[in-house]
């Protein structure tokens, strides 16, 4: 067998290097996203944490040291209450809005959607931060944990809508209509058989929600002053030591902690409703 | 137990689409009624009218001498059964029957057993922990039977009813809500686009086109004297024969002219035409005889087409530029090509005015009666 026949396109000896060759890139690419993840279940359980991905020293000191630090356990509390205070409001106002979004006929009324959706997503955060600042200023809001769960609810709103409005129209009216014609009120139909059919859309959304909240940094940076009122994602900023380097020991196992409760919600949700994205946008 | 007054009821819609016109119709306490019509003729949006899910734009509509023309929806004692049924998903037949119970805060109990009672007498008692996900499209109507049932309305509204059922279950249902509006005996208004449904199911009917009533009867009065051109093209299981003529008197008294032949003036238009009145005969295929030997007052033409309708044929006869429809019993068939006479029959036959397709009838006359006249022999 000659080397040109053995390097021919489709000669199998050259079919098996190409795939050697795509399997070592594919296991190159999924290391490079897996790494920071195995450091994450790692690195809590080594007693000399480095930056670096290595099978731990085991030990649970970590976590001592944690539970010593007086603000690490209350914002995880902080975190619950924020990020909990933005699902709720944006799964109330979000499922009514975009129920009446979808069986009410408003002239630009897509067109409002799609513009409150791109400034969402364009404005909120950084851009906006000094008018937010001024906002909750003036509402005497600074500092309040409240008005952080305003602020984030605020800016995850548009797109819950979008989202929950496309599964209110995927209810048919005429379920609502029978509803009625029997003699239920709105809140009677709403409550009987919009939502119970919406359900696996609140459920979606209600995580979806939760899981940027729970990661927002900037907005509660920003907003709160008190570091007792201050979620988990500013805290573990102050995790440094003395000499203004960055405390490994209390990151490592607070970050662990940080990520456990999103990660069990999503598991229990997923396996409870499943997610359900019916299309995206319909015309 | 009520009747059903419509005054002067109108519903339009923002666009400017009429989609009922001053319509006046009065439906009797216990009367199984059809409204039928071609889409869009407004038949759905006057059956939502009645249950209220539809505001009427003017007029007045009592049910059971109550006016309720603005009554919300729950508060006219109306059920109706919605063409996709309109079950609830996430609810079992249990719940979903006594759904209208809980509205009216009957206990658990209570409606639980009453929607079981209502089930069985439907034979749902199996099926009561289902979903509707999990139920045949029949097993389904019957759930939205009896949850409309169990809230013990005065007037039963059915959209479309049997649409959604393959065509075999379809004949089972019609018997079935036949039977079970007779023994009700509530007022029940149902909407259909199925001329052989409406025929079929309804004590009476009115036939709609584009939000106006173009005829209120019995099955068996639109069959057989549609009181115009609209009516008779849209009631038959094959289309009306409309053939225009011309008439002409002799010695001998007025004849319709079909071009060059001669046909004498149908019983029922008799004594009502005039020397050189535009007509349309019309004339059902049932009603119109096929010879294939040549006969006094027919039509001469070829057969074009014949097909199979299972105990009898349709047979299409080319007279000079139009197609003339018969049928035939079965082994009468002609065969394509040959020469044919066509004869109305002429105690059944129609006389419409050309000019707007209106019925020339004698009001007392009525259509022959039901016999039928033996067809001829090939």
């Amino acid at each position: 067998m000659s080397l040109k026949a053995a390097l021919a396109a489709d000669h199998p000896v050259a079919t098996f290097v190409r795939r050697v060759l795509f399997y070592t890139l594919l296991t190159l690419v999924a290391a490079f996203f897996a790494l920071p993840l195995l450091w994450l279940v790692f690195t809590p359980f080594d007693s000399n944490p480095g930056l670096a991905v290595k099978l731990p020293d085991f030990t649970l000191d970590n976590f001592r040291l944690l539970q010593h630090n007086p603000y690490a356990l209350s914002s995880l509390k902080n975190s619950v209450l924020i990020a909990g205070g933005a699902m709720v409001m944006t799964v109330v106002f979000g499922a009514l809005a975009a129920y009446a979004l979808s069986r009410v006929r408003i002239p630009g009324r897509d067109a409002l959607l799609y513009s409150l959706l791109l400034l969402s997503s364009i404005v909120t955060g950084t851009a906006a931060m000094v008018p937010i600042f001024l906002l909750m200023f003036q509402l005497n809001l600074i500092d309040s944990r409240t008005g952080v769960s305003l602020v984030l609810a605020g800016g995850l709103l548009p797109a819950a809508i979008f989202i929950l409005k496309d599964f209110m129209d995927s209810t048919p009216r005429s379920y609502e209509e029978s509803a009625r014609v029997f003699g239920a009120s709105p809140l009677q139909v709403l409550r009987h058989v919009v939502l119970p059919i919406a359900r696996p859309g609140l459920a979606t959304v209600a995580v979806w929600a939760m899981v940027n909240a729970w990661g927002d940094f900037l907005i509660a940076f920003i907003l709160l002053r008190d570091p007792e009122k201050s979620p988990a994602g500013v805290v573990m900023y102050t995790f440094y030591n003395e000499g203004g380097q960055a405390n490994l020991h209390l990151i490592s196992a607070f970050s662990l902690l940080y990520a456990f409760p999103v990660v069990a919600m999503y598991l229990f949700v997923s396996r409870r409703y499943g997610f359900r994205f019916y299309g995206g946008i319909k015309s | 137990m009520a009747s059903i007054e419509m005054r002067g009821l109108t519903k339009a819609y923002p666009g400017g689409v009429t989609a009922v016109d001053e319509l006046d119709l009065t439906i009797a306490d216990g009367e199984f009624f059809a409204l039928l019509g071609p889409s869009g003729c407004g038949k759905t949006t006057l059956l939502r009218t009645i249950a209220g899910l539809e505001r009427a734009t003017s007029g007045s509509l009592h049910l059971g001498g109550v006016d309720v023309t603005t009554a919300a929806p729950g508060k006219r004692d109306v059920a109706m059964v919605f063409q996709d049924y309109a079950l609830f998903p996430h609810m079992n037949v249990t719940d979903n029957i006594a759904y209208p119970l809980r509205i009216q805060k009957v206990a658990l109990g209570e409606r639980r057993a009453k929607a079981l009672e209502t089930a069985e007498g439907l034979g749902l008692a199996e099926l009561m922990d289902r979903r509707p996900g999990q139920l045949s499209g029949g097993q389904q109507q019957r759930v939205a039977l009896a949850r409309a049932i169990a809230y013990r309305p005065q007037v039963f509204l059915f959209d479309e009813p049997l649409s959604n059922l393959d065509a075999r279950l379809r004949l089972e249902a019609r018997t079935f809500l036949k039977r079970l509006q007779g023994e009700l005996g509530v007022t029940t208004v149902f909407v259909t686009h199925d001329q052989a449904e409406a025929l079929a199911m309804a004590d009476r009917m009115a036939v709609m086109e584009s939000g106006r009533i173009r005829q209120v009867g019995t099955p068996s009065d639109i069959f057989h004297r549609p009181a115009n051109v609209f009516v008779a093209n849209f009631i038959g299981s094959t289309p009306m024969n409309l053939l225009p003529a011309r008439v002409a008197g002799t010695a001998a008294g007025l004849h319709l002219m079909l071009g060059d032949v001669r046909l004498p003036v149908p019983a029922m238009a008799a004594g009502l035409l005039h020397e050189d009145d535009e007509v349309l005969l019309g004339s059902r295929p049932e009603y119109t005889d096929l010879s294939v030997d040549q006969r006094p007052d027919s039509l001469p033409g070829r057969v074009a087409v014949v097909e199979n309708l299972g105990a009898a044929a349709l047979v299409s006869v080319e007279i000079e530029d139009l197609m003339v429809q018969a049928v035939v019993p079965e082994g009468d068939e002609p065969r394509v090509g040959e020469p044919a006479w066509l004869t109305p029959q002429n105690a059944r036959a129609l006389v419409y005015r050309r000019a707007d397709g209106i019925l020339v009838a004698n009001p007392q006359q009525q259509p022959a009666a039901a016999e039928r006249t033996e067809p001829v022999k090939a």
